[in-house]
């Protein structure tokens, strides 16, 4: 029996140990391939960002007075006071994240990238801008100051009543 | 002793023959020995038809691409010893090149229109290939690799304009970055990763220079030994006579 056995391994076996070398060599690459993916994804990928923190100390409010928009460049923003409260309008662009500017002549806001123009509410009523500037949630903290936090964009219009 | 006997004597020198093994010579064999164990000749064939040598085949499109792109390897290496990728130094060295280093001025304006003239040159390059149907077969495959080097052109481009760091490099990687978020399911997540975090910042900064200044040449230095070899192999230029090919 033993010798049957290696009789009929003598023919195929180089075939069958070549083939199998292939599928582990293979195999092999494969993990390798998808552990140097996963690898170079999590390297890429930055743990800690050193940028500036979304939330915005704005000061205190009385510093905004009826009827302005204030334009913080710095911190990519407006600061509104109407009537009904102060808000905060976010002032990158939703086209392509230029910044936008304030015209206060006109009482409207521009994008100089590609001529978008929104109302002080954050409406476009001119341009290729798909969505309205949107409000960011705002509140005042303890100290009385306006705080704004740019990551948090409002679904419906809040304003902070002084 | 006459000239032509020193040169005689030299290229007869153990040490010539060392390097150059196959020796000279008036024959073809010679000249194509000469060229074959040459690891830089080696990609360019070792006959040309006289004809594919004519400005009209080819404008020397092709060539002068080459030519920007060698002297912005040598201009780009001689701007990065004066050249840190970091914020807000990179816009001060951009400035000292400009009004301080000797010669500055002329290697980053040689660098600048050497690019702007590769992006001109590889379109007009490609135009010409396509109307003289120099694309079909044999050259079919030549022509996919000029266009990965046309899309390394155009990244190389796009990496570098950032590099001087200012309101023009900002606001341009800006908006061409978040025209990359655009795309599907991965685009934010590419965005991301590119820029190394949420705005073009420090992270975006450093990342472009590699990419400008190491990967993306290297790829391209890949692909232009490809391009160059098969040029050979596709039977040479495509010169619009009926040939055995």
């Amino acid at each position: 029996m033993p010798g049957e056995a290696k009789k009929a391994c003598s023919g195929a076996c180089e075939e069958c140990s070549r083939r199998r070398f292939t599928a582990v060599g293979l195999g092999a690459v494969a993990i390798a391939g998808a552990g140097s993916a996963v690898f170079g994804y999590s390297f890429l990928s930055p743990n800690a960002l050193y940028e500036p923190s979304p939330i915005v100390d704005a000061g205190k409010p009385d510093r905004y007075p009826l009827d302005s928009v204030t334009p913080d460049v710095a911190s990519g923003l407006y600061i509104v006071h109407r009537a009904e409260g102060i808000y905060a309008l976010s002032a990158v662009c939703t086209h392509l994240g230029c910044l936008t500017a304030w015209k206060p002549d006109l009482g409207i806001i521009a994008c100089p990238c590609h001529g978008s123009k929104f109302h002080a509410d954050g409406i476009k009523f001119e341009g290729p801008a798909p969505r309205p500037l949107p409000w960011l949630k705002t509140w005042v903290n303890d100290d009385g100051n306006l705080l704004i936090d740019r990551s948090e964009p409002l679904t419906q219009k809040q304003f902070v009543r002084i | 002793m006459k000239l032509s006997e020193a040169v005689v004597g030299v290229r007869n020198s153990r040490v010539w023959r060392s390097v150059f093994r196959a020796g000279t010579g008036d024959t073809n064999l010679h000249r194509s020995l000469a060229v074959q164990q040459n690891v830089f000749m080696h990609l360019a064939s070792v006959k040309v038809r006289r004809r594919a040598l004519d400005f009209g085949v080819t404008w020397y499109l092709g060539t002068l691409s080459l030519g920007c792109f060698l002297i912005l390897v040598v201009t780009g290496i001689l701007l990065m010893l004066y050249y840190h990728p970091s914020v807000p130094q990179g816009y001060a060295d951009m400035k000292d090149l400009q009004f301080v280093v000797s010669a500055g001025v002329f290697l980053r304006n040689l660098h600048r229109w050497s690019a702007h003239a590769m992006v001109l040159l590889v379109f007009a390059h490609m135009f010409k290939v396509f109307y003289r149907g120099a694309y079909r077969p044999p050259r079919e495959f030549n022509w996919v690799v000029g266009v990965v080097l046309l899309m390394l052109t155009l990244f190389l481009s796009y990496t570098g304009y950032l590099l001087p760091w200012d309101q023009l490099a900002f606001w341009a990687i800006t908006v061409g970055s978040n025209i990359m978020s655009a795309v599907p399911l991965m685009g934010a997540k590419t965005r991301f990763l590119i820029l190394g975090g949420n705005t073009v910042n420090a992270n975006a900064l450093l990342r472009f220079y590699v990419l400008h200044c190491v990967i993306l040449p290297l790829i391209a230095v890949v692909f232009l030994a490809v391009h160059f070899w098969r040029i050979r192999k596709d039977g040479g230029l495509h010169t619009g006579e009926k040939t055995h090919e």
